[in-house]
């Protein structure tokens, strides 16, 4: 016995939180808010809704609506007016990407690659000349950027990147590919992520600023993806590539550190992406089933079908809170890495539960293009892995965890 | 015969040209209305509540021509509750410079609304006076008709386009006999119908701009109106539901039941 108190003792001792506060919200909505979201939500009913269906069978990129998006101030939703963006907040932010999302997934990550992979890192890490000519055009929505970290070979582990940037005289050489860049073929800029010394590791990664049309960089052939296809996304290949020394963003060696922070933010977004999605597939399944009949009653009289709406809306609700606070922590400027990573994978994995949920309601007509159900489900997949998978979800938040109880990462063998 | 009322003073406004804009807010067109049980009107509790679509069009049409640089200040007015203060703004947002809240719990009717509209524009002189038709709840079409007599200010109303001349407008009706356009010395008042213009989605700045916009609130005894109404609403009540069709075997059982039954022969 006096073994076993020896190991986990700590855990039986009368637990003194080191929580030193009740976790606060910060969710505030004001009437700028209210109007954000009936502006978007119109938007998403009139523009993207009606021709989700379309350009997904398409694969067609929605320029016309990615433009009228732009004129909106979609495209920089929190970067200050100074910079060409709508001035408003992260909460808003999350408002808008789900609204837009509920009506078409592929603007939806349209928007959020521009707004938090390439608009946020350029707004945090910029000069006032690179915000000039990268952030001011790209947050109002005249240009569009993306964002390259991934490679062929490395994904979670971005520490191990392998496209490398060697300084020679007044320019920066590229070299090497990156996978997987939602926005890449019509991208007018994107932040690259690459090294300056392997041996560095992590800390030998820095972030390049480099425009389309640069000597050397290319575009592998566009994916052909399970969902969100009219979305456009491929590699960047970039062979002895030769950008200007001023397109390095921050510090060489900072690379790391800007693309974890960004992807903080991104996971927002994607975490309203998602909310969208599993809010349209709920919409369709809960309408089918007031009309829908079986055994002489519609379906949504039956308490199986009942039990699934709400297990449904209560998921998704439950991860729109969370998407919530992560925003209103960012926006209060208190650390939110832990909130955006519960947030992510909360909202993916509702969003995926959902739409699967929603093709059930549906039987048949969900398993056919005639409904949008189907298209829900293959858009809601990609949320569980891009912008950090639910893996890395999990491990994040489990180092924030582990910190606030214990009070430091766990060490020893 | 048309009337076009003449000012009898040349009207040269070069510079300035103001535009005043009423805007109402009602139950969303997309909303299943629902009768209260006790027949007094409908439910609006918790009922999502919106800019008149035909007032939004009005507004869309006042900032045009703010951008064209034909006016130079748009002022939107909403009669109603404290809530109309958030239709003021999404006016705001769509491009307005000011808002007027004449604030009021009364069920306020036309007549009433074009007293206000009357005291507003003796106070503020706008050179144009931009109405929705008519309101999607009411659907009365009654309050320009009323402004522009008590102003004795010409009037085009069912609006399908509008040019803005020097001191005039020409005004494209929508009429049951198609278009017609009439020439109306300023100050005038005209209401928009549908093909007016298609309003703009509200820009996100400019929902930021919107929130540091001046916002009055006035009470329409402030105004010298008083709202009572001579108008009563005695009750509300749904349509009766729609019985099934008869079928008949043939036309002379038609026409004797349309005659005896139906009696509209």
């Amino acid at each position: 016995t006096s073994t076993m108190f020896r190991v986990g003792g700590s855990a039986l001792k009368a637990v003194r939180s080191l929580a030193k506060a009740p976790s606060r919200s910060f969710i505030t909505f004001n009437e700028s808010h209210d109007m954000l979201k009936e502006a978007c939500a119109q938007f998403a009913d009139e523009e993207l809704a009606p021709i989700a269906g379309e350009i997904d069978k398409e694969h067609r990129y929605p320029a016309e609506q990615v433009k009228k998006m732009g004129e909106m101030g979609l495209m920089g939703v929190a970067v200050s007016d100074r910079w060409g963006g709508a001035g408003m907040d992260n909460l808003a932010y999350a408002l808008a990407m789900e609204e837009i999302s509920r009506g078409c997934a592929s603007a939806g990550v349209i928007m959020s690659v521009n707004n938090s992979l390439y608009s946020w890192p350029v707004n945090q890490y910029a000069t006032d000349a690179q915000r000039e000519q990268w952030l001011k055009p790209f947050a109002s929505g005249e240009k569009l950027g993306c964002f390259a970290l991934s490679e062929p070979g490395n994904g979670s582990d971005a520490g191990a990147a392998s496209c490398t940037a060697v300084l020679d005289g007044d320019s920066w050489v590229l070299n090497g590919t990156k996978a997987w860049i939602t926005n890449g073929p019509d991208a007018d800029a994107a932040v690259v992520f690459a090294t300056t010394d392997k041996d560095l590791k992590h800390k030998g990664i820095s972030a390049f600023i480099v425009p389309k049309g640069t000597p050397g960089f290319n575009y592998g052939k566009k994916e052909d993806k399970l969902g969100i296809r009219a979305s456009s996304t491929c590699s960047l290949i970039f062979e002895d590539a030769r950008i200007p020394k001023e397109n390095l963003l921050g510090e060489q060696g900072m690379g790391f550190k800007i693309a974890m922070s960004t992807l903080d933010g991104g996971r927002i977004g994607i975490a309203a992406q998602a909310l969208g999605i599993g809010q349209a597939a709920l919409e369709t399944a809960v309408k089918y089933s007031a009309e829908r009949k079986s055994f002489g009653q519609p379906i949504g009289k039956m308490q199986v079908i009942q039990t699934k709406i709400a297990d449904m809306a209560t998921r998704l609700e439950a991860s729109r809170l969370l998407t919530w606070r992560a925003a209103a922590l960012k926006d209060a400027g208190k650390p939110y890495t832990k909130e955006a990573a519960m947030a992510k994978l909360a909202a993916s994995e509702a969003s995926t539960y959902v739409a699967h949920q929603a093709i059930q309601v549906l039987g048949g007509y969900g398993f056919v293009t005639d409904f949008p159900v189907e298209r829900h489900y293959r858009d809601a997949r990609i949320t569980e892995i891009y912008e950090g998978t639910s893996e890395i979800q999990r491990l994040v938040i489990a180092q924030g965890v582990i910190k606030e109880i214990v009070g430091s990462t766990i060490k020893g063998r | 015969t048309r009337i076009l009322h003449r000012r009898a003073d040349s009207y040269c406004r070069e510079s300035k040209m103001r535009v005043l804009v009423g805007v109402k807010r009602v139950i969303d067109y997309a909303v299943k209305i629902r009768v209260k049980p006790d027949g007094s009107g409908v439910e609006t509790n918790n009922v999502k509540m919106s800019m008149n679509p035909f007032c939004e069009i009005a507004v869309e049409e006042a900032v045009r021509l703010k951008e064209a640089g034909k006016a130079t200040e748009v002022i939107a007015v909403s009669v109603g509750p404290e809530k109309s203060q958030e239709t003021l703004r999404t006016a705001l947002a769509m491009g307005a410079d000011r808002a007027v809240h004449v604030k009021t719990d009364d069920d306020v009717q036309p007549l009433s609304i074009a007293k206000i509209f009357k005291a507003l524009a003796t106070k503020e002189s706008p050179d144009l006076v931009v109405l929705g038709k008519q309101a999607i709840d009411g659907d009365n079409n009654q309050t320009g008709q009323m402004l522009s007599a008590m102003m004795k200010w010409p009037q085009g109303v069912f609006a399908s386009k509008l040019e803005l001349g020097d001191g005039s407008i020409n005004v494209t009706r929508e009429v049951d006999a198609g278009l017609e356009t009439l020439k109306l010395n300023l100050p005038a008042v005209v209401t928009a119908d549908l093909r007016l213009n298609e309003p703009r989605y509200t820009a996100l700045p400019n929902i930021v701009k919107a929130r540091k916009k001046p916002l009055e609130t006035v009470s329409p005894a402030d105004l010298g109106v008083d709202t009572t109404s001579s108008v009563k609403v005695v009750k509300v009540a749904d349509p009766p539901t729609r019985a099934a069709g008869d079928r008949v075997a043939d036309v002379d059982t038609l026409v004797s039941k349309l005659k005896n039954d139906a009696g509209v022969l």
